[in-house]
């Protein structure tokens, strides 16, 4: 049984005729079979016009949904020989970033980014893709790994934020998240990140300190989530919505601000009804980033990465 | 180099931008609940004259104790778009900002000053709570950057003082994006072989300490000052759990690890000398004679090395004025 968001109600009662409709077709009768490919364009007509005019808050729920696919979905699919690599040598292993050695179309690579969890198991095992310091060292250890065998860096972006815990804080969460960046953007090698679903704050920038930073059509990425960010603003959480649309956080105003450098076209009704179309979207653009990177002495891909970042906002002068 | 122009003397900006009057000439201390004379709260640096509680400290009164015969001369900060999203909430972000500009007598929440330090040319950029609650978006950023530029140029330490609850949400994505941009800012710095320091103050949380304010060569921090990631509030909530004793403080961060130094506001200047000193004079007790520059002499009488001279290379140059 599919998940439907709450602006996708004319949508479920369609595919719901349509699933009566596939039982009757058992029967053998042609006309049933004209009905569904009726239905079927309806429905497309009708994802079309809702997820073309998506707004940021109706976004969110996309960005989160829980069928959507996550890091280890685009491991999966993207990634060969994926070899999951351990721990950050220093207290824990934490299985909200994923990280490992891997061939992405031929090329050795190191990947990282946050696993969410696809059952209440696997949320849990993951915590819920919040990772805690033991994750961004386990990152900059993984990154470092990648400049030392000069292999590039592929990060999948998924996360709510860093988890807020007291161990987290005692263990030094912002140390830990300050470091990751500064990882990030020291190497001597190629970074692209790819946020695929919720750029959750500093949670999320840890690992997208990227030469080149892609967006999924539908993902969201924001210095708070909506809901933090009412609560403080409008002093209470029902103003999500409001927050959402202020907080300019859909790839496509992101690409205008100059944040991400692309956004990356999800198949029609976003990524959750046709993952393995999305994640080759992914791919290609990834493929395409790493690509215009090539050649590049290691320094100058370090210094093009640290540009990128000095110069953003710098046309907002005023 | 327009923007390196620093002029302001911090005397002429106090007399004209003197606050007014306090309603209240007695003040409480929100710690031991006794009264102080504000006069006495002042002249003690906002620690309260009883129970040495660290209370809020306005950026350029901070500034004015830090340096000598507290002089030094304003870094011009770039200008930056002010409200680049068109924030809204219950209220204008651009009339935010202009009520904290009235207020603070500030155009955003960073001041740098370039000044001596126990004879040290020394950079510091300090964070004005009163502004905004510290957040640091686009003016902050760009400012700490200018910071850590004006210091390599300088060859001078930097010194971070944030005061700051973070990233400031109403310029959305741009303010998250500083915590890289000053994380380069901290880089340039390290790579120019100087010294960074951070004196955290209360309170230092969110996109600010993930970011410039843990990468101090040296951490530290006031007494009692809230310093941490993820509000305590957010942790509550989200583990349905009593916080520890002292949680996110600064103490407790020493115990843990994640600060240097919990350090007396009245020590502070002499500890940031001290520390600047032992970095970047590391042979002061014994005499080299330099090999001196072709071309140029000392002047007859100068000593080779004079004790905290060595820094001071830099200031054959006249200063951009």
């Amino acid at each position: 049984m599919q998940n439907f968001l709450e602006f996708e109600k004319s949508i479920a009662e369609l595919e719901g005729k349509m699933e009566e409709l596939r039982h009757l077709s058992d029967i053998g009768d042609i006309k049933i079979a004209d009905e569904v490919s009726r239905l079927q364009t309806r429905i497309d007509r009708s994802l079309n016009q809702i997820y073309s005019k998506l707004s940021p808050w109706q976004k969110v729920q996309v960005a989160r949904h829980p069928d959507r696919p996550h890091c280890n979905d685009y491991i999966a699919a993207l990634i060969d020989d994926f070899t999951p690599l351990a721990g950050d040598r220093g207290f824990a292993e934490d299985a909200a970033v994923m990280g490992g050695l891997g061939r992405f179309r031929g090329r050795s690579c190191v990947v990282v980014g946050q696993e969410k969890g696809n059952d209440t198991e696997s949320r849990v095992a993951h915590n819920f893709g919040m990772a805690r310091p033991e994750g961004y060292r386990k990152a900059q250890r993984l990154m470092r790994l990648a400049e030392r065998f000069q292999l590039p860096v592929v990060t999948f972006v998924d996360t709510a934020g860093a988890y807020p815990g007291i161990g987290a804080e005692e263990r030094g969460q912002a140390e830990a998240i300050a470091r990751a960046m500064q990882v990030c953007l020291d190497i001597r090698v190629p970074v692209i990140s790819v946020i695929i679903g919720e750029g959750g704050s500093g949670g999320a920038i840890a690992i997208a300190a990227a030469n080149t930073v892609l967006m999924m059509e539908h993902a969201v990425y924001s210095v708070i989530s909506p809901e933090g960010c009412a609560s403080i603003l409008w002093r209470s959480g029902d103003h999500a919505e409001e927050a959402a649309e202020a907080l300019k956080l859909t790839a496509q105003d992101l690409l205008k601000l100059g944040v991400v450098d692309g956004v990356i076209d999800e198949p029609l009704g976003a990524a959750h009804r046709d993952p393995l179309m999305a994640m080759k979207a992914a791919g290609d653009a990834v493929e395409k980033a790493l690509e215009a990177l090539d050649g590049l002495d290691p320094d100058t891909v370090r210094a093009r990465r640290r540009e990128r970042f000095l110069n953003i906002g710098n046309d907002k002068l005023s | 180099m327009s923007w390196l122009t620093n002029y302001v003397r911090p005397k002429i900006r106090a007399l004209v931008q003197r606050e007014d009057v306090p309603d209240n000439l007695w003040q409480q201390c929100p710690a031991c609940e006794q009264m102080i004379f504000h006069r006495e709260l002042e002249a003690a640096l906002n620690v309260c004259t009883h129970c040495g509680h660290h209370m809020r400290l306005p950026a350029l009164k901070r500034l004015e104790v830090l340096f000598d015969d507290g002089a030094y001369d304003r870094v011009e900060l770039p200008r930056v778009m002010a409200d680049p999203l068109r924030f809204r909430d219950r209220k204008r972000y651009g009339d935010r900002l202009k009520e904290s500009r009235a207020a603070t007598g500030n155009d955003d929440a960073l001041i740098v000053a370039f000044g001596k330090m126990g004879g040290r040319g020394t950079v510091v950029a300090a964070f004005d709570f009163r502004f905004m609650g510290g957040s640091m978006g686009m003016a902050v950023g760009r400012g700490l950057i200018a910071a850590a530029r004006h210091a390599v140029l300088k060859n001078a330490p930097l010194i971070a003082i944030p005061a700051s609850g973070g990233a400031r949400m109403q310029e959305g994505i741009l303010s998250l994006m500083q915590m890289p941009r000053t994380v380069l800012a901290v880089d340039e710095v390290r790579e120019a072989g100087l010294p960074f320091i951070v004196v955290l103050t209360d309170p230092t949380t969110g996109g600010v300490t993930a970011s410039f304010a843990m990468l101090g060569d040296i951490a530290l921090a006031e007494p009692g000052a809230v310093i941490g990631f993820a509000g305590a509030r957010v942790i509550q909530e989200t583990i349905r759990e009593k916080l520890p004793q002292g949680f996110q403080r600064a103490e407790y961060l020493r115990d843990h690890g994640m600060v240097d130094r919990v350090v007396h506001r009245h020590q502070i200047r002499d500890e940031l000398i001290r520390l600047n000193d032992l970095l970047m004079n590391p042979r002061a007790g014994q005499k080299i004679v330099p090999l001196g520059e072709p071309g140029k002499r000392r002047k007859a009488g100068k000593p080779a090395v004079a004790d905290g001279d060595e820094q001071d290379r830099n200031e054959e140059r006249p200063a951009a004025e």
